[in-house]
């Protein structure tokens, strides 16, 4: 099929407002070379599809597609090809069937902040149809990368895999796939989405389940709650079902008196969250009971928080349905 | 029915309804949860969910074989993607013979939706023996 891209660069072309190789410094030239490294090495060997040719399978994809060719269920429908091929929502017996280099590649470009991916190109050519029964094997090879191109979804690199299909040993079918890896574009719209997001979003909530179930009852009374080993006296913190020293499964709590220190902190600039209006701090509170949880401190601009810096317990209703627990610093 | 170099395929229209995008991402066992999970969709920063690439290229088979009759054989779809197809649009296929050679013709295709064109490819597929074609009218013929 190589030399009959008579597509032409239209649709993707549309969306690539402008190309570059990545040059300027040699480091991104490196970073191109390393990606271009993976050209020709196997993307998938020795992949077995997961269920034989069907006929419900092609009868269920014929009544999505409104397709309703005599010719299927008796034959697969030819533009099925891939589908034989797919891990569906379990994925592939046996884990993942893409090689390792596949998988560093991805990596890479994972590292190089290209996380988004999206489909642009299928190329397929069918030997001979597939019918319920056939057992189908494929492996496929990286056949190239691309420099890095700029699109309207943002910058990325493409990455085309030519995948050979047996049945019985007999070639069936190939099919070419491009994926767009790519560090989606800043749009204003959307920045302006998520900032109405981060005023709209709330707090993620607790998981409450029966180990964690007694702390938060004492959150809703205003009480905050330590737990201690009956056998060997030890508190602990966060709420955990055994005792980290001795192992025993027994305790009792003891309220905290509220008073603390800040034993560290980070200041959180990115990413940022949904509800969380960066940069905040995240305290490491010790409470004078000795344990230590990880908190919010309040009263205190979030470049003013100090190691040591006492502390004191308060509630913070974030929202109708959620109180925790966070400290009030107090600026020297 | 005579293929002729030149001979336009009737237009198909495609409502682009949620149940169309789930229904050809699950029946192509493709579970990316941009084509049935609005929610997460958003947050990779698509306004909707969309049609899955496997799903274009059934719909593109459809419509040749729709038109030329279950007796012909799709020998190769080339398909690249362009405007996605989100739900609540309509996706318009057009098609023209581009080329018939020794009991083989070759169509473009073009799915254009409310947005731009989704799709743009190219199919080559067996006329069966007793469908009359018109090679000796291709202009391409000699060109070939």
């Amino acid at each position: 099929m190589t030399g009959e891209r008579t597509v032409g660069e239209r649709t993707i072309g549309e969306q690539v407002v402008g190309e570059q190789v990545a040059g300027g410094g040699s480091g991104t030239d490196d970073f191109y070379g390393r990606l271009r490294a993976y050209e020709g090495r196997a993307a998938v060997a020795g992949g077995e599809g997961r269920d034989a040719v069907n006929e419900p399978m092609i009868r269920h994809w014929c009544e999505a597609m409104g397709d309703t060719n005599p010719a299927y269920p008796a034959s697969a429908p030819p533009t099925m090809l891939q589908v034989w091929t797919m891990g569906g929502l379990s994925g592939h017996t046996g884990g993942s069937i893409r090689s390792e280099a596949y998988d560093e590649l991805l990596a890479l470009l994972d590292g190089a902040g290209c996380t988004s991916v999206v489909a642009t190109d299928c190329e397929q050519e069918y030997l001979r149809p597939l019918r319920p029964g056939d057992r189908v094997t494929f492996d496929a090879v990286i056949e190239s990368v691309s420099p890095r191109k700029t699109t309207k979804l943002g910058s990325g690199h493409f990455v085309t895999t030519r995948m050979d299909i047996r049945a019985g040993g007999e070639l069936v079918g190939k099919h070419r796939f491009r994926i767009l890896k790519y560090a989606p574009a800043r749009r204003s719209s959307a920045a302006k989405e998520r900032t109405t997001e981060v005023k709209e979003a709330r707090r993620p909530r607790p998981v409450i389940n029966r180990d964690n179930a007694g702390f938060w009852a004492g959150v809703a009374e205003h009480r905050l709650l330590i737990q201690r080993c009956t056998d060997c006296g030890t508190l602990r913190f966060p709420w955990l079902p055994g005792c980290g020293a001795c192992g025993c499964l027994e305790w009792e709590t003891v309220e905290a008196s509220g008073a603390g220190t800040v034993f560290s902190y980070v200041v959180m600039h990115h990413p940022p969250f949904p509800a969380f209006d960066p940069p905040y701090a995240v305290g490491l509170i010790e409470l004078a009971e000795g344990v230590r949880m990880i908190s919010n401190i309040t009263g205190v601009p979030y470049d003013k928080v100090r190691i040591g810096m006492p502390v004191e317990l308060e509630f913070l209703r974030v929202d109708a349905d959620l109180e925790l627990p966070v400290f009030r610093g107090a600026v020297a | 029915m005579t293929v002729r170099v030149g001979d336009e395929l009737p237009p198909l229209r495609i409502p682009i309804t949620r149940t169309l995008i789930v229904s050809g991402a699950i029946a192509s066992r493709d579970y990316q949860d941009v084509h049935h999970d609005a929610e997460a969709a958003k947050e990779k920063g698509s306004p909707d969910i969309f049609m899955n690439i496997l799903t274009t290229n059934g719909l593109v088979g459809r419509y040749i074989t729709d038109h030329f009759g279950p007796h012909v054989r799709l020998q190769k779809v080339a398909i690249r993607l362009g405007a996605p197809n989100y739900p609540g649009d309509e996706m318009v296929l057009t098609g023209q013979v581009t080329a018939v050679t020794d009991g083989t013709a070759e169509v473009s295709v073009t799915g254009r939706n409310g947005i731009g064109n989704h799709v743009m490819g190219k199919v080559t597929l067996r006329l069966s023996l007793d469908f009359p074609h018109g090679e000796a009218d291709s202009p391409q013929r000699g060109a070939r």
